[in-house]
This record gives structure tokens, C-alpha cells and sequence, in this order.
């Protein structure tokens, strides 16, 4: 089950999100690659204008931005060169579900 | 891009040119003049499609996205710039004959 | 017809280059358009164009290798550094304008390394500007997959043991490794260890030089 984030909620660091899977054309600043994919909080950075927003000169309402942590396998696989390395990414809050830490379903 | 197949990194470097130099300072200029940001630059490259990643050079990508964003913050018409451009490619055919400042 | 360029000179007072001699490409038929029509309405001038030119120029990787050596001689700096990448660099006396810089330290256990997937974005105002492997599809697609292979073209083999973590480079932040000070090193002062840092030693995809090696 996943939680939607809340707008003045900030995620601490070692929070287990969900990055979203959902595909729009446009620009889009999640890398395909990580949508659907697992991991953790490493850092909330700070609020920013949505770069979504400002892509096409609209007024930009600020969304926190969040260094993301995946292991190498939960992105490629069996693909992976070695499951435990690492990938961070900026990922916005608008992109990320809070994972459920007592997940009943 | 992150994760598609692609070929060997070539190491090959290039000292750029003074025209892309302009590019790349007139994109920081004009943004930090708020005619547009970053992020539209970005979304102006990427709507250019993947072709455009093969057939134009790094700051032709840039000069054209950068000409997309002023035109839609009305820096100036499309009509000026048509204008522009035949002045500018009647006036030598090099670079540098066509280039004043 | 024989054309005699040595009167051209850009505003900066420098020859340009040859391939102004080649003929004129429609994108440099518009980026001169693009100028003049910012200067006609004011929005800059040609004066604006070549001092920032000059400033872009004038950043190189010295920049990032001065401020890595001073991290490597001074624990408390270090820690700012990796505290706030922009507010230590900028203690140090650099402009590095509006960027939001973390530093990333390379361990005996972790190797960083650096990549914009989505663009070519870079930390431009502390190492100039991107060699053109940052900036093409094959480094930006590979990178985050396939580390390691990867890092084996640039000539770089880290053991099994060591994590790697891959940064994507994908909204507000620029990242500057901060390499592992070279075993042999330890006599050499400030500036001397600066000689060591190289520009890929701070994407990651380097490391630093051995002395004398």
C-alpha cells in the first residue's frame, strides 16, 4: 500500500518511497528508468520550483527535492554488475509515494 | 536516456568554437534575465526528438531551443528573426564575414 | 576571392578562430540573428556577451583541484565541504555564482561517479565546462547500468569490494567527487597536491594522480 505525500510533509532520510510509474509526454523530470522502482530517502535538499512548471513559463509552485538511494538490483535485475551498488537521483515530491512501513496488504 | 544501449565513450575533446561560446552565453544571460529557464531549455531539446540528437551538434541543439524559448516569452517575432537571419546570410559566407559584434 | 581575416577580431580583442573561415551553418546564421535581435531590444549587449564569455573561460578544473587539495589538508574544511559544497567553495574565494554544489567523498570502501541522464548538467561554475563524453548519448546512457564497464574505458578497475554509487545529475544540484588523496603524497604541500587532482578525478570517472608517478 502506498501513502501519497502530503504537501508540507517532508520525508526524513532512510523513508522507504516508491518513485511513480506513470508515463506523460511532456517534460518530465523522474528518468524513466527509476519509475516504478523502490528505495530510500537520503536526503530531503530544499524546496524548488517545479521544473515541470517552468519548462513551459508557468508560474512554478515549490516541491521539496529529495536525493533518492536504489540499489543496482532493484533497478536492473538480474542485469545489474553488482546488486549492491548504488544509484542516487533528485527526484521532486510530486514523483514520490511514501512506502508503508507495516505494509498489511 | 539512463540505461539504453549505446556504444563505446569516445574521448575525443574539442575546444569550442567562438560561436558556440555565444550560444552558451547567451542561454546563461537570458536566463538569468528570467526570458526563460533552464527547464525550458531542456523541454525545447527534448522535443527536438531523438533525430535531433544525430543530425545537429551539441550547441545547434542549444541555439535552437534557446531561439524556441525567446520566441515564446516575446522577446522577439518570428518575423524579426526571419528577417535577421536573411540580413545576416546575405552579408558574407563565412562566419566570420556574417558575424559583426 | 582571397579573404584577408586577420582584421577580424572578436569584442574581446582576440583572432577567431578557423572555423569562422568555413562557410556560414543555418544554426550560426541564427545564433548571430538571435544576438543582435537581444542587443537590438536591449535585453543584452555585445560587451554583456564577451564578459561572460571571458568569465565561462576562465573556470577550469584548477578551480575544483584547489579546492580538493585544501579538503585533503584540512579535515574542518572537508567537513564543510561536505556539508555545503557552495558556501565552502565560496569561503575559499570562488565565485561559483547561484550553484548548489554537494561534494562527494571517495572512500577505501565507495567510489562516486557522475552523470546527468536526462541533459549534460554539470558543475560548470567550479570546472569550466563539460568535456564532450559527459555530454554524449553513450556515457549518459551506460553510466547508471554498467558502472564499472564504464569506468574500465576510462582506465579505472575498482575491486569487488568497493560500492560504487552512480549520481544522476537530474534537477537543482551539481556533485564534485572529492578523489581519495594518493597513497605517496603525504610530503607534498597545497599546491603541489592540487597538480594531482584531475578533471576526471572530480566526475568520477578518474582518480587522482600518484606522485611522481
Amino acid at each position: 500500500m502506498m501513502t501519497p505525500i502530503s504537501e508540507d510533509k517532508v520525508l526524513n532520510a532512510g523513508t522507504k518511497v516508491r518513485i511513480r510509474s506513470i508515463m506523460p509526454p511532456g517534460h518530465v523530470r523522474a528518468p524513466s528508468y527509476l519509475r516504478g522502482k523502490s528505495g530510500v530517502i537520503e536526503r530531503a535538499i530544499a524546496p524548488f520550483p517545479n521544473p515541470e512548471q517552468l519548462a513551459y513559463g508557468l508560474p512554478a509552485k515549490n516541491q521539496m527535492l529529495y536525493r533518492v538511494r536504489f540499489s543496482a538490483a532493484e533497478i536492473w535485475g538480474k542485469a545489474a554488475e553488482k546488486p549492491d551498488d548504488v544509484i542516487e537521483a533528485e527526484v521532486y515530491a510530486h514523483w514520490i509515494d511514501e512506502l508503508d512501513t507495516v505494509d498489511a496488504t | 536516456m539512463g540505461g539504453q544501449e549505446a556504444g563505446p565513450i569516445c574521448d575525443e575533446q574539442h575546444d569550442f568554437s567562438l560561436w558556440e561560446k555565444r550560444v552558451d552565453a547567451l542561454m546563461i544571460l537570458c536566463s538569468s534575465k528570467g526570458y526563460f529557464t533552464v527547464d525550458g531549455l531542456r523541454r525545447a531539446l527534448e522535443d527536438m526528438g531523438e533525430d535531433a540528437f544525430e543530425t545537429m551538434t551539441y550547441y545547434e541543439r542549444w541555439i535552437a531551443s534557446i531561439n524556441q524559448n525567446l520566441i515564446e516569452s516575446g522577446a522577439y517575432t518570428i518575423e524579426e528573426l526571419g528577417a535577421k537571419m536573411a540580413d545576416v546570410q546575405a552579408r558574407g559566407e563565412t562566419y566570420g564575414e556574417a558575424s559583426l559584434g | 576571392m582571397p579573404h584577408d581575416h586577420h582584421d577580424h577580431l572578436s569584442p574581446s580583442g582576440h583572432p577567431y578562430r578557423k572555423d569562422d573561415d568555413t562557410p556560414i551553418s543555418y544554426w550560426q546564421s541564427m545564433e548571430i540573428a538571435v544576438r543582435e535581435l537581444l542587443v537590438e531590444k536591449e535585453i543584452t549587449t555585445f560587451e554583456e556577451i564577451s564578459a561572460q564569455i571571458e568569465k565561462m573561460d576562465a573556470r577550469s578544473p584548477a578551480i575544483g583541484a584547489a579546492v580538493v587539495a585544501r579538503a585533503w589538508i584540512d579535515p574542518e574544511f572537508k567537513a564543510r565541504l561536505l556539508e555545503n559544497g557552495s558556501t565552502a567553495t565560496a569561503d575559499l574565494g570562488f565565485d561559483v555564482g547561484p550553484m548548489h554544489l554537494i561534494a562527494l567523498e571517495n572512500t577505501a570502501d565507495t567510489h562516486n561517479i557522475v552523470v546527468c541522464t536526462l541533459c549534460s548538467c554539470y558543475p560548470r561554475n567550479l570546472l569550466g565546462l563539460p568535456p564532450d563524453w559527459y555530454k554524449s548519448r553513450a556515457y549518459r546512457s551506460r553510466t547508471v547500468k554498467e558502472p564499472r564497464k564504464v569506468l574500465s574505458e576510462f582506465g579505472v578497475t575498482l575491486p569487488q569490494s568497493t560500492q560504487i554509487r552512480v549520481h544522476d545529475s537530474t534537477a537543482d544540484m551539481r556533485y564534485v567527487v572529492i578523489p581519495a588523496r594518493p597513497i605517496g603524497s603525504e610530503a607534498l604541500d597545497e599546491a603541489e597536491l592540487a597538480k594531482l587532482v584531475t578533471r576526471d578525478s572530480m566526475i568520477g570517472t578518474g582518480l587522482a594522480l600518484t606522485p611522481n608517478a
